[in-house]
């Protein structure tokens, strides 16, 4: 057996020490040591996106990451997204009233994804939402109602924008 | 509440991530199994050697088919078939392997790392064999894939009606032409799972298997063990991460899972992999057809024979695919003579089983470009050709002259298919879409049209059950024995209750799928659930309901018929008091200990029903759409697309689009993307994503859906079924539609997928051809 | 599937990198952005005894301009190379590229050098590498040298890296005014491996004639392959009809793929030419600005 490795990971908000062998998917660790059974795995060759989680806010695929390298970093699965109280947040619940997922296997990573691309674009056009979800596989829904109910936070967001003061927005940078 | 759009009670868990999958469920101790998996298509199995696997870390045991001879009998064949030559299976072979991942040995460990790890350590000597990947190959093969099946037939049918032989020999014009339609596997994106726990005290195992068919797996495990069905309780979970047809077969792991979990005193499970799913996850495979086809000056279709060949995969233990590919190619035409052939044919590679669509949209391309080959031939529009052929809504029912799967004839029940198309033609707008297409190829732009009507046989028998209860609380609860992989069930089920209940959609629950709720159960596959149980659940509930009214009755000592349900109490129609649901129902299902009931009233607010069709149904399905190609590249663009719909009286139909528009985006996949690949001798060339694409939401184009509603007449409630129904049309209509847009090039389209790279190859043989016109 | 189990060291300075491959070499693989390595570890299709982690190496995710010269440090991230200014104002062909890279999902952690160090022969990178004139920027515990990205390619999945050799950075000539790039490939969808893929710059001079252009195809070969005498048909003309046809020609009579899965020789060599036809037809109208 390899060298264990220590990693200490902050998985939404709590911080997690884990000590694994260095092989082991970040996917494998929030599943099994984080209780973050809503993050999926679908392929394991980073292609499906049922296991996307945000990484320091940016989506990737836990299922390509190995635990380690998420070492002094934060984590942020699908079990962050509802409001304190328990109820569903904007994406989700335009989720619910759309019909945006029927099995729910590959929707965790989904939500991950939107909810990086709406932090950063604020309101996204079809197209971008659609280039943004390149990413995912679902075999279910054909996508099309996922697209409207996105579409419509998007409108959401665009038609608060507009009423707010027209302070400067900042758009967080997807570098590092 | 029937009719209404209702989002789902399921999304509130799965939007959180607190679904419970297979493997989302805590079973303290689990251990995790990895199976050695055969490197060959077709090799002889000569010896296994476990010792180093048993020394590694973490192993708790390596099993080769000696270890586990008690279960490792002979299957019975699944839907015994006449024509159907026997084919071995078992748990794990004895003699040989007959496709590349099937499995010849399991490891359990600790955890998955650790079995693998050991599995990679099974030293397996095999003596490997000429193996095939195709059918063809397979007949000249001369090695057999099964003792007894020396030219590797699996199975040869013939369906007949009328006389085409002398349609074809005296109709003015006929057409040959030759088709094959590869299709591909699930890929629901959780693949099979199962976990099973004994319990010695009781001499039972809990299996929780990702399954369609929980009531067959009960079955199989009680053939496999020679014990009762009643020691085994298999609970398909209410979260099942997508089916479409190969989760409702029978599989090694599956089977074996229970038997370890008693021999090592933990509970085991199976999760599994993509790698997996691509190698072990039945599927369908190829078909290749050729057709004669006898019609007149008008069009008008006079007979049609179709001989084909259906690619079997290793083991064949129905005849699905290739019956119903034979049975849906008539399709919504009249054709009074026919002549239905096929050879079902072993191959070294994974066995075949239905895929969403289940061999229709095979049986839909060789209709559909049939009627677009007779239009063309003779200068006619397609779409008027279609009108010249179609049943008409005063012809049902209408008997094809064929024996359908369910071994009934095949029977339309009702439809308006020239009304489906018209609103489909009117929707994009046809004549607006004849009058662009003409402007753009004029500019030098390939863009064709495509149409394709299609019918889906649903509602199959045998039967379906559902139980209800009137709970003390006030609550109700549903229990199917038919369960979800993400249809709605929780949502739909409770709003048929809620309907002839009496309640409101939220105080019902809906449980599904655990053999221990309800004895009996088929499955949820081939869109057959809705009509099945919806009918069974309406009963029920409408007895529970009369049952209600009665102990109501009872208690407020009026006439059960001067009563209603509302707002959780009953009461004479008209007043303001009544009793509070609760109240009758503790005083009907639980009283006072000693004490004499009511009279009149009824013990137990519960009943259940069965319903059990005359035969299927039929729902319909439409759709035209609009593509440019860029010829020079082979890459389609879907510039229109409408789609339609007729399943019947429906429940939700926001949850039916769902199932339309996931249909179509299979069906698209088909169409343009994913194709398994295999090496000449059945190795698979296509393992993971990274070689065989499925859309995105990048890759759809934006669907507009429309739909009408012809009643069933087979069960009371009206409903037919829908989860395959957007799939069907879909390889026919965008071959159509590329055929057209390359009409000025003389690109014929034959065959399914069609890549860029397929189509980039067709013009260049096209522009080379001498005949080639520009 | 699972990897198999290997020894992780995660060195925090490219001294430390290199003295590690120094001494493990053979037995070791480098773990950037992870988006090709952990595949092929998870399918067991590459199992090193050590993985070298050089994702906390600072230093290999530096960029500068200086001197007419981008210089990005080989963990340089996909998704940087669209989302930075600084990069895309230097070499336009770099985020007109990366467009094409996987998925956004992907492009957040792989890594430029990654990608180049893998040469997967239907990547984007190892093609645009080659018609940027980029330069390799290469360390190991015997010094540093300097390799030109024409000569780095080898073979499939093989580079001119030595087995104790990092590749650090990569330089690329600033691209300039009168200049024009483009990229385009055809992939079963959006983000999967090219079937065929072709990168084109153009340089024009005052009268709007080419002076200098480099016309790279992907996805052909084992390797990125340039085509001089496509470049050659653009020198001194104006990318009109016929010139363009000519382009096509030469692209076409050079290539020589082998099939690809079902994606035939013949359907590579007509469409990458293709490709590159319309690659230079862009970056000539970019160069003359004859688009908005």
């Amino acid at each position: 057996m390899s060298t264990l490795v220590k990693a200490r990971i902050e998985v939404n908000g709590t911080v997690r020490e884990v000590e694994i062998e260095p092989r082991t998917l970040l996917a494998d660790v929030l599943r099994e040591k984080c209780s973050s059974k809503g993050t999926h795995i679908g392929c394991e060759h980073g292609v499906c996106g049922a296991c996307t989680v945000l990484l320091d806010g940016e989506p990737v695929r836990s299922c390509l990451t190995l635990a380690v390298q998420a070492d002094g970093r934060s984590v942020e699965t699908v079990e962050s997204l509802a409001e304190p109280d328990g109820s569903l947040n904007e994406l989700q619940s335009a989720f619910h009233r759309h019909h945006g997922l029927q099995c729910g296997y590959c929707t965790p990573g989904i939500l991950m994804s939107l909810t990086a691309l709406f932090r950063t674009a604020g309101s996204p056009s079809e197209g971008e939402i659609r280039d943004f979800l390149q990413g995912h596989i679902c075999r279910c829904t054909g996508y099309q109602q996922m697209i409207e109910a996105a579409l419509e936070v998007s409108e959401h967001a665009e038609s608060e924008h507009a009423e707010a003061e027209p302070a400067g927005t900042e758009h967080a940078g997807t570098g590092q | 509440m029937i009719g209404q759009p209702l989002p789902r009670t399921e999304d509130l868990r799965l939007l959180r991530g607190l679904g419970q999958f297979v493997d989302d469920i805590d079973l303290p101790g689990v251990a995790h199994l990895a199976a050695v998996r055969s490197p060959h298509p077709h090799a002889r199995i000569v010896s296994i050697s476990a010792d180093e696997a048993r020394k590694m870390p973490g192993v708790l045991g390596v099993y080769a088919a000696a270890d586990i001879e008690p279960i490792n009998g002979i299957w019975p064949v699944h839907l015994p078939h006449k024509g159907l030559r026997a084919a071995v299976e078992r748990i794990l072979p004895t003699d040989k392997a007959r496709y590349v991942g099937e499995p010849v040995a399991f490891v359990v460990a600790e955890n998955r790392y650790q079995a693998e790890d050991a599995a990679g350590q099974v030293e397996v000597d095999y003596e490997p064999l000429p193996g095939s990947g195709t059918w063809q190959r397979s007949l000249e093969l001369g090695e057999a894939i099964h003792p007894g099946n020396p030219d590797n037939v699996a199975a040869h049918v013939v369906q007949r009606t009328g006389d085409v032989e002398a349609s074809l020999r005296e109709a003015p014009h006929t057409l040959r032409e030759t088709y094959e339609i590869r299709r591909g596997g699930g890929h629901s994106m959780e693949g099979r799972a199962v976990a099973a726990r004994y319990d010695p005290s009781l001499g039972t195992f809990t299996v929780w298997d990702a399954t369609q068919t929980p009531h067959g797996a009960r079955r199989m495990y009680a053939t496999c063990y020679g014990l009762p069905e009643e020691r085994f309780r298999v609970i398909a979970p209410a979260d099942v991460g997508g089916g479409f047809g190969p989760k409702a077969q029978r599989y090694p792991e599956e089977m074996v899972i229970p038997w370890l979990a008693r021999e090592l005193g933990r509970p085991v499970k199976f999760i599994e992999d993509r790698y997996e799913h691509f190698l072990t996850c039945t599927m369908e495979h190829p078909q290749e057809h050729v057709v004669d086809i006898a019609f007149d000056d008008d069009g008008v279709i006079l007979g049609l024979k179709d001989v084909f060949y259906s690619d079997m995969g290793a083991y064949g233990t129905s005849l699905i695919v290739p019956t119903i590919a034979g049975c849906t190619v008539p399709g919504p035409y009249r054709i009074p003579n026919l002549h239905i052939e096929f050879t079902a044919v072993f191959t070294n590679k994974v066995p075949q089983s239905a895929v969403r669509g289940a061999g229709r949209p095979q049986g839909v391309y060789v209709m559909e470009r049939t009627i677009d080959r007779i239009a063309d031939y003779l200068g006619l529009d397609p779409a008027e050709v279609r009108f010249r052929n179609l049943i008409q809504p005063d012809q049902f029912p209408y008997a094809v002259g064929l024996t359908f799967r369910d071994g009934s004839p095949l029977t339309y029940d009702s439809g308006d298919y020239p009304e489906l198309l018209r609103k489909g033609l009117e929707l994009i707008d046809y004549d607006k879409q004849r009058e662009l297409r003409a402007e753009r190829r004029a500019a030098g732009v390939y863009r064709g049209i495509g149409i394709s009507v299609a019918l889906e046989g649903v509602g199959l028998g045998p039967f379906e059950g559902a139980t209800v209860r009137l709970e003390t609380t006030g609550r109700a609860t549903v229990i199917l024995g038919a369960p979800p992989q993400g249809q709605g069930f929780q949502t739909t089920y409770a709003q048929i209750c809620a309907t002839y209940l009496g309640l409101d959609v939220d105080q019902i629950d809906v449980v599904t799928g655990d053999t221990a709720m309800i004895p009996y159960g088929t499955g949820t596959f081939a869109s057959r659930v809705m009509a099945n149980a919806g009918p069974a659940l309406a009963t029920a509930a409408g007895e529970v309901k009369a049952k209600l009214l009665e102990s109501a009755a009872a208690l407020l000592e009026a006439a059960p018929e001067d009563l209603e349900v509302s707002n959780g109490q009953v009461r004479v129609r008209g007043m303001a008091e009544g009793v509070a649901i609760t109240e009758v129902a503790q005083a009907s299902n639980v009283g006072r200990p000693g004490i004499s009931m009511v009279k009149d009233m009824v013990p137990g607010l519960t009943a259940s029903a069965y319903f059990n069709p005359e035969r299927a149904g039929y729902s319909s399905s439409a759709q035209v759409c609009v593509v440019e190609v860029d010829a020079e590249t082979g890459e389609v663009e879907i510039v229109e697309w409408v789609a339609g719909h007729d399943c019947g009286k429906i429940i939700n139909p926001l949850l039916v689009e769902g199932q339309v528009l996931g249909g179509i985006a299979h069906g698209l996949s088909n169409a343009l993307y994913e194709e398994a690949l295999y090496e000449e001798d059945g190795t698979p060339l296509t393992v993971s994503y990274l070689d065989y694409p499925i859309p995105s939401a990048h890759e759809m184009p934006w669907i507009k859906l429309y739909s009408q509603e012809t009643p069933s007449p087979l069960n009371p409630l009206g409903v037919k079924g829908a989860g395959e129904a957007g799939t069907l049309c879909v390889p026919a209509v965008i071959a159509s539609a590329v055929e057209d847009a390359l009409r000025p090039l003389g690109v014929r389209i034959r065959e399914c997928p069609l890549s860029p790279a397929f189509i980039g190859d067709l013009v260049d043989e096209a522009k080379h051809r001498p005949d080639a016109s520009e | 599937m699972k990897p198999q189990g290997f020894e992780y060291h995660a060195p925090q300075s490219v001294k430390e990198a290199v003295e590690l491959l120094g001494e493990l070499g053979p037995d070791a693989k480098i773990l950037a952005g992870g988006q090709s390595l952990i595949p092929l570890l998870n399918l067991r299709l590459a199992a090193p005894e050590h993985l070298i982690d050089i994702g906390r190496i600072g230093e290999l995710r530096e960029r500068r301009r200086e001197n007419g010269t981008l210089r990005l440090g080989a963990a340089t991230r996909h998704a940087e190379l669209l989302s930075e200014p600084e990069i895309g104002d230097g070499c336009p062909l770099l985020p007109l590229a990366a467009r094409y890279i996987g998925h956004p999902q992907i492009r957040t952690r792989g890594t430029m050098g990654g990608s180049l160090s893998h040469a997967d022969p239907s990547a984007e990178l190892p093609a645009v590498a080659v018609a940027l004139d980029a330069t390799m920027v290469i360390r190991s515990v015997r010094g540093e040298r300097r390799v030109p990205a024409g000569d780095f390619f080898v073979s499939f999945l093989s580079t001119g890296l030595a087995e104790d050799e990092l590749l650090v950075a990569i330089e690329f000539p600033v691209t300039g005014p009168r200049a024009g790039s483009a990229f385009g490939e055809v992939a079963a969808r959006a983000g999967d491996f090219a079937m065929a893929g072709a990168a084109a710059v153009v340089r024009v001079g005052e009268d709007d004639r080419v002076t200098d252009a480099r016309v790279v195809c992907t996805s052909v070969g084992d390797k990125p392959v340039r085509v001089p005498a496509a470049e050659e048909a653009l020198r001194g003309r104006t990318a009109d009809d016929a010139v363009l046809a000519e382009v096509e020609a030469a692209v076409a009579g050079q290539l020589d793929p082998g099939p690809q899965l079902k994606v035939s020789a013949g359907y590579k060599r007509r469409t990458a030419a293709v490709l590159a036809r319309r690659a230079v037809r862009q970056s000539w109208r970019i160069a003359s600005e004859r688009t908005a």
